[in-house]
């Protein structure tokens, strides 16, 4: 079994709380941090572990530290993007939920690297309960000394406040958390300029991800050499997947980057299989946002290679046949789910969840919604996958944040792979109401590549 | 005065000050290349990038890091580099782009422009005329929202609103107490009604000249002609409140309405206040300037307001100049 990083400890009874946290070896890298090492000698570990952003884009971590501006005289803030909603994605609120301080602890240090004075975690309205338990643990933290004035007698100074957000997905967007943090609408703010020159009230300001943060604590601890040992080529460390779907053991997992998908779905220390003996149709591997993938391109790549979970290796073969990383929503789908009436889920989902700002999201979302709806209920055409391509593709890279993106490539990629599916949607449109289309032949192994002919 | 940068725009090069964005670079060249803008004003501050159909395609970063970039970026808020080259219609990635953009903005437009009062002086209706299809893919219901009246001189009409947010910018900046005026997510989203109460003031007026579509209209002449049909001429007044710079529209002895001085891009040249749009609406009150130059290809501009414009091939001679300046002479005449 592999090393866990983040929930070796999750386990265990009482861990919500300080003194257990405490006992169990907590709170050491904010000692290890604010004794021994300097702002720079962080970032330095951060950047040298290689870790990549947890929140969906897997931006490295310790570049984007580095890149925050340091004007003289303004104060600089650190923000947790705790508005985890994307469908499929559940690994921040479990960790917030069972291990609090592991969040806190990396605040801190991830605050002191940055030099902010005050920081906040943004979580997501919903989630009230996870609201309470970070409210209490930071009580209990300021309690014993590691918030507050003149943390540890280092002469730093921390205060960390939870501000709860009005449920928007868009908020997860670092610029509209920005926004919605200063009270604002959470309308995505254009970029240029970026968060680390002007981002909340003005200041420079650093958006992470929650697991990203969390993650800090054993770089610190052990050092980033060594957690760069851990995983695989660029994408290095563990990282949270929240398994969903049609498998015999949804949960999270913290895997180390690069176990193979196949071992992932079927091994018994992971999601144990497809539930009730049904086979694998499709798996959407990183949240809603990135593109879904049949059976067979998702256990292997196009040249036959095994597919493993890391960034590079899900990404194999661009929007052709790979998919992407994402935020580690793995969503497995069996032969008798539907591809069609997800794709429309989906759409609706971002229909709803899209603010309203920028015209080819607005208006696009909705359309491909509508479209999807008529397909799934049987009233299609053969055009409308055509149709359902070109809008996507006007969305796609035209719209100020990348909400549009996330939009649309679901809907392209299940046309790219599940065409004969649509078109069965369409030619059979009373069977589509009753019944599924079944496995197709989406979990056939692939036939090897041939050299084109000019 | 610091240096000037160079910007190329569709193969125009232009020496432009710093720091200016890429759309008012392509101003100063004029013409074509200008991208079109629904939602930048320059005159509200923060407006801009929302619409995309400004979108251009930046082919070289600048002099110092030529790397083009990744993503067609919003020409009214992406500010000009040394040696930066832009593609806008040169570019057809850019044309397919901006045409699918306002078959987006079409879709859930009501496509009343026969009983719309913007009619004619409609950008939303240019943009159409240039790039949009002549028929529609959209096969749903369109979104309607109820009219609502915006005090006793504006209306709002959602239906026809396509989110510029300019009459947000415009109440946001003349009053101090809003911070934004949009309420709902998405498609459902709409102007705040609160922007009665906090438009409460001298200029709300503005928000007509603003909007670039017929959402927001001017309830003193609504129904009463069609654009094209009134003869713009510009006039000034003493105003305490305002610069008293304005636009009348003359149908027969009669102003019908009042306006700010637009300019060729549908910008106004100064707000008005409220007493100058609404309530002096006869010539006695009214300094006359002369005739409104309004642009050309402008259809309030049909049949009233020919200028000198010889083809290409007539340049090169002398004569055909003379001869043609007789012709225009006479035609104007008549």
């Amino acid at each position: 079994m592999a090393r866990k990083l983040l929930l070796e400890n999750v386990n265990v009874p009482g861990i919500q709380t300080f003194e257990v946290y405490r006992q169990k070896g907590g709170y050491r890298s904010v000692e290890k941090a604010l004794s021994s090492m300097s702002p720079e000698d962080v970032v330095d570990e951060v950047k040298k572990s290689g870790l990549r952003g947890r929140g969906g884009a897997g931006f490295p971590t310790g570049m984007k530290w580095s890149f925050l501006a340091k004007p003289e005289g303004k104060p600089r803030y650190l923000i947790c993007n705790a508005d985890e909603s994307e469908p499929g994605t559940f690994k921040d609120r479990y960790l917030m939920t069972h291990i609090p301080h592991l969040l806190i602890e990396g605040m801190i240090v991830s605050s002191f690297a940055l030099g902010a004075k005050t920081s906040y975690i943004y979580v997501r309205g919903e989630m009230m309960p996870q609201i309470r338990i970070l409210e209490r643990a930071i009580a209990e933290a300021k309690n014993a000394g590691f918030l507050g004035k003149n943390i540890l007698g280092s002469g730093y100074d921390l205060e960390l406040y939870v501000q709860p957000g009005g449920g928007a997905y868009i908020c997860g967007e670092e610029t509209a958390l920005i926004e919605s943090l200063e009270g604002k609408r959470g309308n995505p703010r254009i970029k240029p300029p970026f968060p680390a020159i002007s981002g909340v009230w003005g200041c420079p300001t650093v958006v992470n991800n929650v697991e990203s943060i969390a993650a800090i604590v054993p770089i610190i601890l052990d050092g980033g050499d060594e957690y760069a040992k851990i995983g695989i080529g660029r994408s290095t460390g563990t990282k949270l997947i929240s398994a969903s779907g049609n498998v015999n053991k949804p949960g999270i997992y913290e895997i180390e980057l690069g176990l193979p998908v196949e071992e992932f779905i079927y091994s018994d220390e992971f999601c144990g299989g497809i539930a009730n003996g049904k086979r694998l149709k499709a798996v959407v591997a990183g949240g809603s946002s990135v593109p879904i993938l049949p059976a067979n391109l998702i256990l292997k790549t196009v040249e036959g290679n095994a597919r493993l979970m890391s960034y590079e290796s899900l990404a194999e073969g661009g929007f052709q046949t790979g998919s992407m990383m994402g935020s580690g929503g793995f969503i497995a789908f069996d032969e008798d789910q539907c591809i069609v009436r997800n794709t429309w889920n989906f759409s609706r989902f971002y229909h709803h969840e899209s603010c309203g700002q920028c015209s080819p999201c607005r208006e696009g979302t909705g359309w491909m919604e509508k479209v999807l709806h008529r397909l799934e209920y049987g009233h299609g055409k053969m055009s409308d996958m055509d149709l359902l391509i070109d809008v996507a593709k006007k969305i796609e890279g035209n719209t100020i944040c990348p909400l549009g993106d996330a939009a649309a490539w679901p809907v392209a990629s299940a046309i790219r792979h599940f065409r004969d599916e649509f078109e069965w949607h369409v030619n059979h449109p009373k069977d589509a109401v009753e019944r599924n289309f079944g496995l197709g032949n989406y979990a056939d192994s692939l036939d090897k590549l041939v050299e084109a002919e000019n | 005065m610091s240096d000037k940068v160079k910007v190329t725009i569709d193969g125009i090069t232009i020496e432009v000050e710093p720091g200016i964005s890429i759309l008012n670079a392509a101003r100063q060249i004029g013409g074509d290349v200008v991208p079109p803008a629904m939602c930048y004003y320059s005159k509200l501050e923060g407006s801009g990038g929302k619409c995309r159909t400004c979108l251009v395609k930046v082919s070289k970063g600048s002099e110092k890091d030529p790397r083009p970039m990744p993503k067609l970026v919003a020409s009214c808020r992406t500010g000009v580099m040394d040696g930066m080259e832009v593609q806008n219609i040169t570019s057809t990635e850019v044309t397919e782009a901006r045409k699918g953009i306002v078959e987006m903005l079409l879709i859930n437009h009501p496509l009343d422009c026969p009983i719309c009062d913007q009619a004619g002086e409609c950008s939303l209706q240019d943009l159409s005329y240039e790039h949009g299809l002549s028929k529609t893919r959209y096969e749903f219901e369109r979104r309607t929202f109820d009219k609502i009246d915006i005090g006793d001189k504006i209306q709002l009409h959602m239906t026809r609103c396509i989110l510029c947010y300019r009459c947000v910018y415009v109440a946001d900046q003349i009053t101090n107490n809003r911070v934004h005026g949009i309420l709902g997510r998405g498609d459902a989203s709409e102007i705040s009604t609160y922007i009665e109460k906090a438009v409460d003031n001298n200029f709300s007026g503005n928000v007509i000249d603003v909007c670039p579509v017929g959402a927001l209209t001017d309830r003193t002449f609504r129904f009463k002609n069609r654009v094209w049909f009134t003869k713009p001429v510009d006039a000034h007044r003493d105003c305490p409140a305002c610069k008293g710079k304005v636009t009348l529209w003359y149908k027969g002895e009669e102003v019908l309405r009042v306006t700010g001085r637009k300019d060729q891009f549908g910008e106004v040249e100064d707000f008005i206040c409220n007493t100058c749009r609404f309530e002096t609406k006869k010539t006695s009150n009214w300094v006359i300037e002369g005739p409104r130059n309004i642009v050309n290809t402008s259809v309030i501009a049909s049949n009233h307001y020919e200028t000198l414009k010889p083809l290409p091939v007539i340049e090169t001679s002398q004569v055909l100049i003379d001869a043609n300046k007789v012709e225009f002479d006479r035609a104007t005449k008549i």
